[in-house]
């Protein structure tokens, strides 16, 4: 397998960033420890939050990790079960296309980021208002990508189905349903990997936990390797959400996947 | 000669037209008016583009005709039914499901318990010589074999009527004789009325009982010919060429 014979160039590649790190801090001393601590010292601090410290933050990196997630997720699903079926059913009935469409194009270009002092009116800067950016984040790209989806249903299609005197509803659950299935799987990737960035950045605005307070507390502190092991948990985490619903869609979709081979 | 049998399907001065985005009024189906037969194959020939697939849409159901009527068995057509199956040009099998979901589709919907429409879908499934590829996907097989697919699932529903809209029109030369021989031999063993459109005059007069020749838009009948030579019929029998020869000086007087 290709894959398998080139997988040294991925790890150069990771290699020589560590290197260049321990060259710029610890050898050639370019950058000053405050600005970019070197990965040994990283790899101290995050042993330290690890194990449970809780400067210079008030918590360990698992409470931290507990609240984003918690925040994350529960924003997602929200999220994904209602825009799902409501870009299904805009793609599907004119009449809730026309209803619905311009309140949602005037709602999409909004930045989730933008409805945080809102939410912050409303909410206060405990989970209320997180919950609700993400919900709306994750929500709009679960739309967007589903009435895409359903609206790939070919014209031909749909007359076979109705020449079997499938009703309506028949041809959306056996027809148009399966159309849209791998932009529907679509949606829910993407709007997990927004969803996860937007939480970070609420946090950095408005928390009192979470892994963006977490970084936001360590930069006011001048802790520069704990802002590092903060990017770097987001970093993995995001990562792992992703190779995880991958692990979950093609595990559903697992007939779908074999049948090319 | 009067064709045998009784009237299955019959249109009225049917017409169609469809407003251009300049809002002028294009007319693709003329004054058509026909009757089609119990278990006749009619082959409807005429050149590309002249309607015919907006002729057979008007048949089936899909579409409601500007002018005219269709009617089937004495009752007018206004929605799609199963008693009229199609054929498409194009592939047009669900490429979600195997050929065994595809075929056992129409039952489906209509709520026919899993092993009586496991047992129709097989029987067509055999008909049209895919066993052993029930459950392989659309995209496994090739062009001929997923027409045959579509001829089964078409047949599936049990219809009176079959129309087929030049459904072996995007296969290769050799494919398609194939497939023409593979349609009779189907035909006459589940003997259905088919409406069978093509622009290929082989292929009219190789499955014909009677060809219907429109010309271009907007279509309008222009003759029609029983096709009265023994099956299977030979593509260079001297009466095939014949009638062949007829029909091509008809649409073409230069030839």
């Amino acid at each position: 397998m290709k894959r398998k014979k080139y997988l040294w160039l991925s790890i150069v590649s990771v290699l020589c960033v560590l290197v260049l790190w321990e060259l710029v801090t610890d050898v050639l001393r370019l950058m000053p420890s405050y600005m970019l601590p070197s990965p040994l010292e990283v790899c101290k601090a995050f042993a330290y939050k690890v194990s449970g410290g809780v400067n210079p933050d008030g918590a360990s990196l698992w409470t931290h990790i507990a609240t984003s997630l918690k925040i994350a997720l529960g924003g997602y699903l929200a999220g994904v079960v209602i825009g799902v079926p409501l870009g299904i059913a805009m793609a599907w009935y004119k009449k809730v296309d026309l209803f619905v469409k311009p309140l949602f194009d005037l709602l999409r270009p909004i930045p989730p980021l933008a409805w945080i002092p809102l939410m912050i009116l409303w909410f206060g800067i405990g989970y209320g208002a997180k919950v609700v950016i993400i919900f709306i984040s994750s929500m709009i790209a679960c739309v967007v990508n589903s009435y895409a989806g359903i609206k790939q249903t070919r014209q031909v299609h749909i007359w076979v189905a109705k020449t079997f005197a499938a009703t309506n509803l028949q041809i959306l659950f056996r027809v148009a349903l399966p159309t849209a299935r791998p932009m529907i799987l679509t949606g829910l990737k993407t709007s997990l990997g927004s969803a996860w960035m937007a939480l970070v950045a609420a946090e950095l605005l408005a928390s009192t936990s979470g892994l963006g307070y977490m970084i936001q507390m360590a930069r006011q502190m001048g802790r520069a390797d704990i802002i590092v092991v903060g990017m770097i948990v987001i970093g993995l985490i995001g990562a792992a959400l992703s190779s995880l619903l991958d692990l979950l869609t093609s595990r559903i979709g697992g007939k779908k996947t074999k049948r090319r081979g | 000669m009067e064709p045998a049998g009784n009237i299955i399907l019959r249109c009225e001065h049917l017409s169609r037209s469809f407003t251009t985005p300049s809002g002028t009024d294009y007319r693709v189906l003329g004054d058509v008016s026909f009757d089609v037969r119990e278990n006749e194959f009619l082959v409807l020939f005429g050149p590309g583009q002249c309607g015919k697939t907006t002729l057979l849409n008007l048949l089936a159901g899909l579409d409601q005709p500007t002018g005219g009527f269709v009617e089937m068995q004495g009752e007018p057509v206004h929605a799609p039914s199963p008693s009229r199956g199609v054929v498409y040009q194009t592939t047009s099998l669900f490429p979600w499901l195997t050929v065994m979901g595809n075929v056992e589709f129409g039952p489906a919907s209509r709520g026919i318990p899993k092993a009586e429409r496991r047992k129709q879908a097989q029987y067509f499934i055999d008909l049209v010589g895919l066993k052993g590829f029930e459950k392989s996907y659309p995209n496994q097989l090739s062009g001929g074999m997923q027409q045959r697919a579509g001829i089964a699932r078409a047949y599936c529903s049990d219809p009176s009527v079959l129309l087929m809209d030049e459904p072996f029109g995007h296969l290769d030369a050799q494919t398609r004789y194939m497939m023409e021989q593979e349609l009779e031999r189907i035909w006459r063993a589940e003997k259905r009325t088919v409406l069978f459109v093509t622009n290929n005059i082989e292929e009219a007069l190789y499955l014909a009982d009677r060809i219907i020749l429109l010309t271009n838009c907007p279509s309008v009948i222009c003759k029609e010919y029983m096709v009265n030579l023994p099956r299977p019929r030979n593509y260079v029998d001297p009466a095939f060429l014949q009638l062949r020869k007829e029909i091509t000086r008809e649409m073409d007087p230069t030839q």
